[in-house]
């Protein structure tokens, strides 16, 4: 399968990319590890007619911590957050997440920024960064915004990122040494998750249980006032909305989505 | 205005290649038609299989989901370029024929590619490492069991040893189809 005819850049900087993307608007396409871009234009499901490719932006390729906050670059692949020592003490969820993405060869080209940017309900990252309460950082030859997570993502593959606008950083909280844990349902090992459960710090993130990453909410709620495991878990598929395909009915999801629930729950509480 | 071409210099193997080449154009295509180096086979053309896995700047990845533009001035390396011709074969290539890693070949490329790169960053990988490594490839010849042989031999170990320590190390959590240890298939 070869996709349609484009024309291609790789400019050398952030606000070259940024400059492109102000010219070409809609009809360019960013390129970063190419691993949700390139099976679409595959397909011909989409056929840019310019891609910048900013896969090698060493700017945007960084993990530090700055004040409360770890702050990671767009351009930071799946493979470098599972192997980063910083995250492995200050934020131990993402690392755990990663490693759980794909396959090893997906891991060293797919970037954390191009999993938040192509908003997959089923992808892992952007529930684990939703539990963590994290901003995306958007910048544009206009300037630049933060945008909590929580206001990020607007449907299925929709986000309220403009078309000039590149993810240039993800910012989370330090959690250190806060219960976590993530636990992703497949039926092979390197299958996208029929459901998964993203738990740090008493949050709560759904995988796959409706057309954008979600919260369990009223666990969230009902641990906050001192509920047990068993009772808030219960509640995780409450005002959630899963999709039903061949891998799940909307029912199994919602039991996936309450047990796995249960299962972090435990996990984070070291019980 | 689209369908213009760019040049690419990318090192395959150890040799500087250079071509004009549509941004299009798959890593897998230019190995196999610009350059000539059939060993990178194409299976499902999906990401899927694995079978078209090669290293780029020594990590394993899908060369039939990179552009050949996204690796220009990289260093990229097949199956031909691990044994050199007339010379040894290379250590990971050795034991799988030694184990009996392959039946039909058609994954072996790819396998023993996703192979090097595990044990470059993974350098005394359990039998579960091992498995976990190579989720990304598919063989529908040989059950995986003595491909997984083969790399633990290549990572120095002993096979037996330590399929009979995984298995007994967490029996709860061996997964079915995997190795129980001891004398035997
Ligand atoms: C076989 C296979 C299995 C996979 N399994 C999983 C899985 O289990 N879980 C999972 O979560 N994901 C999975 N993925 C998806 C993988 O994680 C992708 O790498 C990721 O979703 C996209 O990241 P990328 O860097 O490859 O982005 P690209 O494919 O390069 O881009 C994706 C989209 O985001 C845009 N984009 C990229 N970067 C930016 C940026 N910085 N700013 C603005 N827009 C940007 C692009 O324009 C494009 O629209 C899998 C992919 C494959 C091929
Ligand atoms: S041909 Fe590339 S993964 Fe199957
Ligand atoms: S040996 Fe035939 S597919 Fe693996």
């Amino acid at each position: 399968m070869i996709p349609v005819a484009f024309d291609y850049e790789r400019p050398d900087t952030v606000d070259a990319a940024l400059a492109l993307l102000a010219e070409h608007g809609e009809d360019a396409t960013v390129l970063a590890g190419g691993h949700s871009l390139l099976p679409v234009m595959k397909l011909r499901l989409g056929a840019p007619e310019l891609v910048i490719d900013i896969g090698r932006l060493a700017d945007l390729n960084y993990i530090r911590v700055e004040g409360d906050e770890v702050a990671i670059g767009a351009g930071t692949r799946h493979r470098d957050l599972e192997a980063s020592e910083v995250l492995a003490t200050e934020v131990p969820l993402l690392p755990a997440v990663a490693r759980t993405v794909g396959d090893p060869q997906v891991r060293h080209r797919g970037t954390i920024g191009g999993s938040l940017a192509h908003a997959d309900p089923a992808s892992d990252l952007p529930a684990a960064v939703l539990a963590l309460n994290g901003t995306v950082v958007l910048r544009s030859a206009r300037g630049e915004r933060q945008v909590p997570i929580t206001g990020f993502y607007t449907g299925v593959f929709s986000s309220v990122k403009e078309p000039d606008e590149l993810i240039v950083e993800v910012r989370v909280p330090r959690t250190g040494a806060a219960g976590w844990a993530y636990e992703k349902f497949t039926r092979r090992s390197n299958d996208w998750a029929i459901v998964a459960v993203a738990v740090v710090d008493g949050r709560v993130g759904l995988v796959n249980m409706g057309p954008t990453p979600l919260r369990a909410s009223a666990t969230e709620a009902a641990l906050a006032e001192g509920a047990s495991i068993e009772d808030a878990a219960a509640l995780a598929d409450q005002a959630t909305d899963p999709p039903a395909d061949t891998a799940a009915t909307r029912e199994y999801r919602r039991h996936l989505a309450r047990l796995l629930t249960k299962r972090a729950l435990t996990t984070a509480a070291g019980v | 205005m689209s369908g213009n071409t760019v040049k690419v210099d990318i090192t395959v193997n150890g040799e500087q290649t250079s071509a004009d080449v549509e941004p299009r154009l798959l890593l897998a295509h230019y190995l196999r038609e610009n350059v000539g180096l059939k060993a990178t086979n194409i299976g499902c053309d999906t990401t899927s299989c694995g079978a078209c896995t090669v290293l780029v700047d020594g990590e394993s990845v899908k060369s039939c989901t990179v552009l050949a533009v996204q690796t220009d001035q990289r260093s990229v390396t097949t199956l031909e370029g691990l044994s050199p011709e007339g010379g040894e074969l290379h250590p990971m290539a050795k034991a799988f024929r030694e184990e009996h890693g392959l039946q039909c070949g058609f994954c072996t490329p790819g396998m023993v590619m996703a192979a090097v790169s595990l044990i470059e960053e993974n350098p005394n990988p359990t039998e579960r490492d091992v498995r976990e490594g190579l989720e990304g490839n598919l063989c529908r010849c040989t059950g995986y069991h003595n491909i997984v042989r083969a790399v633990l031999a290549a990572a120095g170990q002993d096979p037996d040893a330590e399929q009979k320590r995984e298995a007994e190390s967490d029996a709860s959590r061996t997964a079915p189809g995997f190795s129980t240890g001891g004398a035997g298939a």
